[in-house]
């Protein structure tokens, strides 16, 4: 099986997720001889196609007129790409990024598309892929029938790849670009993370809930015990619908999914759609004044009590620890 | 100007989904189902569009059996001026949900399609960039502002990087997300106003689409969350447990 991995990249790096989409590529391919290989795009790659080289063969589409991402651009190079190059697969991690271009792009390959892949086997030379449904509360396993399959796969349910021994082939694509339209224009892009880790990049995720008040409070307690830990800082929905903190912190169903090592839950209830974005994490500490509240049940610890009491001491301690 | 926005009918987000014994779908012959809340968005923001100046005819889609009209009449109530009811009874992916759009969408003629981000049952999140590839239209995914201009749409999008904003010529497919809007409750006058506006009812096999099924559930599963959770009594006890697992 031929496997295209449509590389993410921020800043001239490759970003964590196209990583795990390479450990995915390596496994699907493993069973029956196949090959796995980067399809970047974009301007100027010089220096993330040797990034890439590290590990798997690389086919690139170096060009001014990939420079700024849209879906409606992208999606026919990458769509030309796979046609060409024969691949029968093709993957991309979970994301926005992914959703939006790699999604496009599959409807130009016949849609046969499976987003958000927690796993997968080989059963009598068929792919069947997990996939979680109803905010996680059921998981279906699927088969794909059509002319190309295309998978998003969630980079908490595959390790980032190792690199090689030996350092992969660079190989530009010739694709005809002539003919891309030119009916979106990217004005902006604006952070709101504070020069934080991305919440699902980070070992360690300090997510705050309902029990913050304002902006100045989840800086001070979320925000600042983040930064103590060397984490990033996530919320529930409910902040971020509130204004509180920028929509990209948003953990659960409709924000981003992550498993880190640790997760701390401050003031979150845990409604099912915010567990749906963080019960895989490896431990989940959670406080909350309400002993009831579900965030317990899907906690490895726990401790009843107020955020606006707990995080300021929590910060305090672990800081003359970080000092000692 | 004419916005067409498609729906979905899943169960209330506030509901318990658990399945069933013999393993092949979950039990909902109890469950409340409404509009994909990302749709009832989408559905408010074309509202909002017609009350701030743009003269906009209203359409809502939905594909389903004859259950739906419920949530159709509910759309209605909310302020759109017509719908249409595609019947089919089968469970479809995706692609194929597209591929009917996209004859509506041929059909009828939109300026815009403003629809959901993902539905809440399957979140797959393909049928917009899916729909918007089909009509070679371009997209905007996941609004979380959107401002006409005299042909074009100003979107801001909620991207994993933060927000984006672009500007996208009309036609375009636009999906929403949670923070556009907040939809609006029926008011009882409307409530009565909707049930005399009209639901088209469409037959699949009139819109000659063959179903390429793409995705084939094999089995379902509902997977344990729980822990065992240690409950600690001070934070001084918090922070011992803390490091013990800190990477």
């Amino acid at each position: 099986m031929k496997i295209l991995v449509l590389a993410e990249t921020d800043v001239g790096r490759l970003r964590p997720a196209s990583l795990a989409a390479i450990e995915c590529g390596r496994q699907l391919a493993e069973p029956n001889g196949g090959s796995v290989r980067w399809l970047l795009l974009g301007a100027q790659l010089d220096t993330v196609a040797r990034e890439a080289a590290r590990y798997a063969p690389v086919c690139s589409v170096d060009a001014e007129k990939l420079a700024t991402v849209t879906a409606d651009t992208w999606a026919p190079v990458i769509a030309r790409a796979v046609k060409q190059e024969g691949a029968e697969l093709l993957l991309a991690g979970s994301g926005t990024f992914a959703k939006d271009v790699l999604t496009r792009a599959a409807a130009l390959l016949g849609g046969t598309m499976a987003s958000d892949v927690l796993g997968h086997k080989w059963v009598d030379g068929q792919l069947q892929l997990r996939r979680a449904m109803y905010a996680g509360a059921i998981v279906a396993t699927v088969q794909l029938s059509g002319p190309v399959q295309i998978i998003t796969c969630q980079s908490t349910a595959y390790a980032a790849a190792e690199p090689l021994a030996a350092t992969e082939a660079i190989r530009p694509l010739a694709i005809d670009l002539a003919d891309l339209p030119a009916r979106v224009q990217v004005e902006a892009v604006e952070s709101k993370r504070g020069g934080r880790p991305d919440v699902t990049e980070a070992a360690v995720v300090v997510s705050g809930g309902r029990a913050i008040k304002n902006s100045a409070d989840f800086e001070a307690l979320i925000g600042k015990l983040a930064d103590t830990l060397g984490g990033a800082a996530g919320s529930s929905r409910v902040l971020v619908d509130a204004g509180i903190a920028p929509n990209e912190l948003q953990v659960g169903q409709t924000g981003k999914i992550v498993a880190p090592e640790v997760y701390l839950a401050l003031g979150i209830s845990g409604a099912v759609q915010h567990m749906a974005g963080m019960k895989n994490s490896k431990t989940i500490v959670a406080v909350n004044n309400d002993p009831d509240a579900p965030i317990f049940e899907v906690a490895n610890l726990g401790l009843v009590g107020d955020v606006y009491e707990v995080v300021p001491q929590l910060i305090e301690r672990l800081s003359q620890r970080n000092s000692e | 100007m004419k916005i067409l926005v498609p729906t979905k009918r899943v169960p209330d987000t506030d509901q318990r989904i658990t399945l069933r014994e013999d393993g092949r779908g979950i039990n909902d012959d109890q469950l409340p189902f409404v509009i994909n809340p990302f749709d009832a968005i989408a559905l408010e923001e074309a509202i909002r569009l017609r009350e701030t100046g743009c003269d906009a005819e209203i359409l809502i889609v939905g594909i389903g059996s004859a259950d739906y009209e419920e949530q159709l009449r509910s759309g209605l109530a909310m302020g759109a001026d017509r719908a249409i009811l595609v019947h089919c009874e089968e469970s479809l992916d995706p692609w194929n949900v597209a591929r009917i759009l996209q004859v509506l969408v041929l059909r009828e003629g939109p300026d815009l399609v403003l629809m959901g981000k993902q539905a809440v049952d399957d979140d797959a999140s393909q049928v917009g960039p899916f729909l918007a590839a089909l009509l070679d239209w371009p997209q905007a995914t996941f609004a979380s502002k959107v401002e006409l201009s005299e042909d074009a749409v100003r979107v801001d999008r909620e991207t994993d990087q933060g927000i984006e904003t672009i500007e996208v010529t009309r036609p375009a497919v636009i999906t929403t997300d949670l923070r556009l809007n907040e939809p609006r409750y029926a008011s009882l006058p409307s409530i009565l106003k909707a049930r005399k506006k009209p639901i088209e009812q469409l037959q699949l096999e009139a819109l000659e689409i063959t179903l390429e099924p793409r995705i084939k559930i094999i089995g379902l599963e509902a997977p344990s969350q729980s822990r065992t959770c240690r409950r600690v009594d001070s934070v001084e006890q918090l922070v011992e447990a803390l490091v013990e697992v800190l990477p």
